[in-house]
């Protein structure tokens, strides 16, 4: 039994390593003001660009608020969001993908040529244009992410559905009447599930990086709200004197983009999937 | 062949269309009234008749379709109105700052194609050996370090810490290098992963098989056939990456204080200046689809099995 165990943590490594650094980020997204010492954003400037100490493990910026904090309060903003984008976008793509790939016909053709329009302006683009004109601000650069994310979803479904629908088992659902609906439920979105799993967690990490990117822009979270990507703007300032304030955050989206990356990897060799 | 590349020049007109259409409805469907927008932009405390007159003239009043219309056919001139901020037409604004980009992106291409393409080949042929692992390693980092801190690395290690290179500006080749490494890890990434796996895939064909028994030098089959083929997936990967690296562009142009139009486009953001906005996406689409078709080309040049597949479009 123990060595079954430790065959099965060996030959998934990369696999449990990563599922490990992902639960305590998320355990530190839902528990963070039990786990920060300090709070976020309670500027003390006679604290101001203090290094670490016991109070303050990393040290403080420049508003005298607490980096290591800071720190654990993004991850929040950065996976909680991310999860969102994640979420809606997957919700999205799979209606539209469905639908268009099982309906066939003109609603196929109308949704697909929508999704071609919107790929045919790069997609970190798009949302700075859209942020651009609707205004900078955190939710309109989720909606943004989102707007570009359901394509892709959408069309790898369509796809599978597209393939899905010849086989012989749907036929015969059909012909025992069940209904559309039952035959997406019981057969269609069990068989993308593992699909959308791995392309889902490469996502995750793009979602990450490019709302940090949009923050880091100033377009996204504004301030005084801790982001990772917030915070290496505001650090920038100070790269001289104090480059751990910027060298920190950064340190933290990378992490976290790894983790998703290597886990989307390992998934996808393990449910033999190919990445996009 | 001829026709071959006729209908893919014909599929992008209407994906550009398209693109039109979305772009013209986000600025439609947005709470922002250009005419305010106009006012606030020029720091101009506008009255009812003012702001009348300008929607006017702007042709706001006009029916939906007839606005598309007319902003089609202005477009198709390479006319996208004129700027809020310094009542310069858009066009002019952006082409005065294209040269900056372009020296950026053009650094940064020809950067990640010299390191990535020995790189990604010796991988790809000795598998499993000290390069490889170095290429694996070189593809993962560049795939999920976030540019903008990158940049600011840099600045810190070799401008602060050594003093190897100016911070911010432009004019000597000094300037260039440190936004154009930065611009290209991530295609460094992602130009040696495929190329790798290109490799790895074209050493399994059959060609190669017969190469070797006719006796052709080992040398000449890599170098002349399979590194030929093989760089195939690269080039389409530099013309889908094409739009990553416009967008990389306005963050390194962020990071580095590079005058280019990155950078311009984000201050139109913030002064909500909305033809910048609108011509410069409507222009980024069209730069990425025509270098996706120009690549296209170039790999069916390269590589004639393509044509006669008559690859889709994707």
């Amino acid at each position: 039994m123990k060595a079954k165990l430790r065959d099965m943590l060996k030959s998934q490594k990369v696999f449990v390593i990563c599922s490990l650094i992902l639960c305590v980020l998320f355990l530190i997204t839902i528990f963070a003001p039990w786990v920060a010492p300090n709070d976020p954003i309670a500027v003390n400037l006679a604290h101001k660009l203090q290094p670490p100490s016991l109070d303050y493990p990393l040290g403080t910026d420049h508003l005298g608020r607490c980096t290591l904090s800071r720190i654990l309060y993004g991850a929040r903003i950065s996976l909680g969001f991310a999860i969102l984008i994640f979420i809606s976008a997957l919700s999205i793509g799979l209606i539209i993908g469905i639908i268009a790939g099982y309906k066939g016909g003109w609603v196929d053709q109308l949704l697909m040529r929508l999704g071609d329009g919107l790929m045919a302006i790069p997609s970190l683009l798009f949302v700075i244009g859209f942020v651009g004109i609707w205004g900078a601000g955190l939710k309109q650069v989720i909606i943004g992410l989102i707007l570009v994310q359901w394509v892709y979803y959408a069309r790898v479904i369509r796809g599978m559905v597209l393939s899905l629908k010849e086989h012989n088992y749907i036929t015969a659902a059909k012909i025992s009447g069940s209904s559309t609906c039952k035959i997406m439920r019981k057969h269609i979105i069990p068989n993308v599930l593992p699909s959308l799993a791995v392309m889902g967690t490469l996502e995750m990490g793009w979602a990450i990086m490019n709302l940090s990117s949009m923050s880091f822009l100033g377009l996204g979270v504004q301030p005084p709200a801790a982001e990772w990507g917030a915070m290496i703007l505001e650090g920038k300032s100070y790269i001289r004197t104090h480059p751990a304030l910027m060298i920190y955050p950064g340190l933290m989206i990378m992490l976290v983009v790894v983790t998703f990356n290597l886990l989307g990897e390992s998934l996808s060799e393990r449910f033999g999937v190919k990445r996009r | 062949m001829g026709t071959y590349v006729l209908k893919r020049i014909i599929t992008i007109v209407p994906i550009f269309l398209l693109a039109t259409l979305l772009t013209f409805g986000m600025i439609n469907l947005s709470p922002v009234d250009p005419a305010e927008a106009y006012f606030t932009a020029a720091h101009i405390q506008a009255t009812d008749e003012m702001l009348e007159e300008k929607r006017h003239e702007f042709g706001l009043d006009q029916p939906l379709l007839i606005q598309y219309v007319n902003a089609l056919i202005k477009i198709c001139q390479f006319d996208f109105g004129i700027s809020y901020v310094t009542n310069k037409p858009v066009w002019e604004e952006i082409t005065s700052r294209l040269p900056a980009t372009i020296q950026l992106t053009i650094g940064s291409l020809l950067i990640a194609i010299l390191v990535s393409i020995p790189i990604g080949f010796l991988a790809g042929l000795k598998k499993n050996s000290a390069i490889d692992h170095f290429s694996r390693f070189l593809s993962f980092i560049g795939a999920s370090i976030p540019s903008f801190w990158l940049g600011y690395l840099f600045i810190f290690f070799f401008s602060v810490k050594l003093d190897l290179f100016p911070v911010v500006g432009t004019g000597t080749w000094k300037h260039l290098i440190l936004p154009s490494v930065t611009l290209a890890f991530p295609l460094i990434a992602l130009y040696t992963r495929l190329l790798r796996a290109s490799v790895l895939e074209n050493l399994q064909e059959s060609y190669v098989l017969f190469a070797r028994t006719r006796g052709i030098h080992e040398k000449i089959i890599m170098g002349k056939h399979v590194l030929r083929i093989a760089i195939s997936p690269m080039i389409s990967g530099l013309g889908m990456n094409l739009g990553n690296l416009m967008t990389g562009a306005i963050i390194v142009e962020a990071v580095f204080s590079w005058p280019g139009f990155g950078r311009y486009f984000i201050e139109a953001i913030f002064n909500r200046d909305v033809p910048v906005i609108q011509g410069y996406v409507l222009l980024a689409a069209g730069i990425f689809l025509t270098s996706n078709l120009i690549v296209d080309l170039i790999q069916m040049y390269i590589d004639p099995r393509i044509s006669r597949k008559g690859r889709q479009y994707q």
